[in-house]
């Protein structure tokens, strides 16, 4: 007689699952978003390591903290507040003071995360609305943009001529002022938010989230091929527009959050396009120079009215009977 | 045909580790417990008493019902006992145990039958007592029970798109000429003008095999699957191979099919060579913890311990005994249950590889959307099953999903989507009663 064993675990089918789960994905963002801080902190210095930190650090434990408070589960371990606080960081001037950067962590993930019921119930992404918050509530520290002897030769003859403050591409264009090279521009010596600056850092990262199947390419392509196709039809120069501002990091990772954008390609293809349209509306008629995380955020809130005209048609015969 | 488009599925490790393995026959047990519900339909009876002897191939349990099969003794030796008991579905049945006397001798009634109309043709295949091989268990005489002429598709399930199992490959290869001649006999009879044998892309030496036995029959052709699950799923293999949609409520009939598993096929096949009936069934048993995996020919009732034991035992206590494949299987709670005529697989996994996965919140990554092969939207049925929304959930058209796991499979939220589903499609079929 055979060894028995009557005390096996049953459980419902499927008994295998697919390697990725939460927390392997957001490590992938977290990876992908190497690059573009390496060029960060090679282009403003040390200063871009210690405030993404920040950001991380107190993400993660303004996390922490309000679910003990609420008594719901311990989640930093999914990393998606690690996330939030790298992105959020990536969208800051380089030489915000941290206690700032901490405000605009705490309205991140307290206000728009966890009140809304945590990771996957809130209906903004919890970076931008950190990001516009700083940006309307301390105006001057998060247009206080530092110069590096890095940059591009246009962005230095500009800071002699008004020592102040630098100006951005976008700001120097604005001003019919000469603006860098685009080479300079996709290299990403200029300034601007810290991780915004590198177009060939970021795109690495959205190729590497594209290979490892973490987003797919249907936001990050129709908004870039929007404000191109916007640019041309403003009489633009679409490379300049593709790598000024938030455009890159927008469309890579910031649009392509899962939480805040529609669920099926029908529907991120229109999102992609949306947010293209919104960003070139804002650069060209806006008083603000540029418009990327204003446009993310109202298709955020266009997302559930997207998802409910482009829910995919189940696979069944038109008249509902069999076909032949 | 004038169609393109493929149903969507999902990527999964083939582990088909048994893949090229000899099919390797079991010797009878000691004892086999023959449970009377191995099929969809009503039970047999016992038409056996304590103490008959019986010989292998010898009708033990039948039934008047239309949809029925009659089950046979797998082994020769005595009826010991006629008793209530659990059977492996976690149903309470009667249960036929028979003392193996060793001999495996054949029943006089194993000779070929005769047939010459198609009434006898499809008696005789539900005198073999074939159901449905591939997990499904439907009666194949009551499935083959129509009118003459009504079909215009035979398809044989040849996918195998389940990770693990390679005993529907394996029979394929060994048994190629019987599995044609069973599928020619049945368009002979059912008058059926065209077939398809539907077999995944990973098993190419299987398709090489068929085209050359079939070369010049235009009537019968192979289909190469994609290597995406689930291929195999009837709906599913139904579209691939011929574009027609089979919708929820119907059956393949109503879009002209007939859908055949490959094993059933060649069952039946035997069963009209020789006579002898479903007596014994191919088992791949795998998993990251059996001694020596292999294909395994088991006489039904075996229990799943002997049938372990002869592939070496164990290499530790296990976890998870799943009857099937790791998608679609039913993980059973005891090792003690015998092995029915719809298994294929034994798999047994550690207590590491068994672990339940800690479900966290839905991250609305969509991954579910795009695997559904059925085109439904499994994270907002996940949300309206939460909700106890019944109407959203019929809109949902949650009645459709087939239960094929590939949502659950890539969910990285670890959501059990489909167990949910199968409780959503009682709460709308209750609905609708009221």
């Amino acid at each position: 007689m055979a060894e028995r064993h009557t005390n096996l675990i049953v459980a419902s089918a499927p008994h295998v699952v697919s390697p990725a789960n939460t927390a392997s994905i957001m490590r992938d963002v977290l990876i992908a978003l190497i690059p573009a801080l390496a060029v960060s902190v090679y282009v403003f210095g040390i200063r871009a390591l210690m405030l993404s930190v920040c950001c991380v650090v107190f993400c993660v434990f303004f996390e922490w903290l309000s679910r003990r408070i609420m008594k719901r589960s311990n989640t930093i371990g999914d990393l998606s507040a690690a996330v939030t606080g790298l992105i959020l960081a990536f969208n800051l001037p380089v030489r915000l003071p941290f206690w700032m950067a901490a405000v605009g962590c705490l309205i991140a993930i307290v206000v728009v995360k966890q009140l809304f019921g945590g990771l996957g119930q809130n209906f903004a992404n919890p970076a931008i609305v950190g990001r516009i918050t700083l940006f309307i509530g301390f105006a001057s520290p998060m247009a206080n943009w530092t110069i590096t002897s890095r940059m591009s030769q246009a962005i230095l003859s500009a800071a002699e001529v008004d020592a102040t403050t630098g100006a951005t591409p976008l700001a120097l264009s604005a001003a019919g002022l000469p603006v860098p090279t685009n080479m300079e521009m996709f290299l990403g010596l200029i300034n601007g938010s810290m991780g915004e600056i590198s177009a060939a850092a970021l795109l690495l990262g959205g190729i590497y989230l594209i290979v490892r199947k973490v987003i797919s390419p249907a936001i990050p392509v129709s908004f870039l091929a929007t404000v191109a196709v916007l640019s041309l039809v403003f009489g633009l120069d679409p490379i300049f527009q593709l790598c000024a501002g938030g455009v890159m990091l927008g469309a890579i990772f910031m649009a392509t959050d899962y939480v805040t954008s529609p669920i099926t390609t029908t529907g991120r293809i229109i999102f992609g396009i949306g947010c293209g349209v919104f960003t070139m509306l804002i650069r060209v008629y806006a008083s603000y120079p540029e418009g990327v995380s204003f446009a993310i955020l109202l298709m955020n809130i266009l997302t559930p009215h997207i998802d409910r005209l482009t829910r995919h048609k189940t696979f069944k015969p038109a008249e509902g009977g069999a076909s032949k | 045909m004038g169609f393109s488009k493929h149903l969507n599925g999902v990527h999964v490790n083939h582990s088909k580790n048994t893949a090229g393995l000899p099919i390797i026959p079991m010797p009878a047990p000691e004892k086999v417990y023959i449970p009377m519900s191995q099929h969809i339909g009503a039970p047999c009876t016992p038409v056996v008493k304590v103490g008959d002897a019986v010989k292998t191939g010898q009708i033990i349990g039948d039934s008047d019902a239309r949809t029925s099969a009659p089950i046979h003794s797998s082994v020769s030796g005595t009826v010991e006992a006629i008793t209530q008991g659990m059977t492996q579905a976690g149903k309470i049945d009667t249960i036929v145990v028979i003392k193996s006397d060793g001999k495996r001798e054949l029943a006089d009634t194993v000779v070929p039958p005769e047939i010459n109309s198609f009434e006898e043709f499809v008696a005789a295949v539900r005198a073999s007592g074939v159901v449905g091989l591939g997990g499904a268990g439907f009666p194949m005489g009551t499935k083959f029970n129509i009118k003459p002429g009504t079909v215009e598709y035979l398809i044989i399930n040849g996918a195998e798109c389940e990770p693990y199992i390679t005993v529907d490959h394996a029979a394929m290869l060994e048994f190629t000429r019987d599995i044609i001649d069973g599928i020619r006999a049945t368009m002979k009879w059912l008058q059926i003008p065209k077939c398809y044998i539907g077999i995944e892309g990973n098993k190419p030496d299987a398709i090489a095999k068929f085209n050359e036995l079939l070369k010049g029959d235009e009537s019968i052709k192979v289909h190469e699957l994609r290597q995406i699950y689930p291929q195999g799923a009837e709906r599913v293999i139904i579209y691939e191979t011929t574009g027609r949609i089979v919708s929820y409520g119907m059956i393949p009939w109503n879009a002209g099919c007939i859908v055949a598993n490959v094993t059933s096929m060649l069952k039946m096949s035997h069963y009209l060579k020789t006579g002898l009936p479903l007596v014994s069934k191919y088992i791949t048993v795998d998993g990251d913890i059996v001694v020596h995996p292999q294909n395994v020919l088991v006489p039904i009732g075996t229990p799943i311990a002997d049938v372990i034991d002869f592939c070496g035992g164990l290499k530790e206590e296990p976890g998870k005994i799943i009857l099937g494949g790791p998608m679609m299987g039913r993980a059973t709670p005891s090792d003690e249950y015998s092995v029915c005529k719809s298994n294929s697989a034994i798999l047994c996994f550690s207590k590491a590889f068994s672990n339940q996965r800690k479900e966290t919140a839905c991250i609305n990554c969509g991954r579910c959307v795009a695997a559904c092969p059925m085109s439904l939207m499994p994270a907002r049925i996940s949300r309206a099953f939460k909700d106890k929304d019944v109407e959203a959930l019929k809109e949902l058209d949650v009645l459709y999903c087939m239960d094929c796991g590939s949502c659950a499979y890539v969910c990285p939220a670890r959501k059990p989507l489909n167990f949910e589903f199968r409780q959503a499609k009682a709460m709308v079929m209750e609905a609708s009663k009221k």
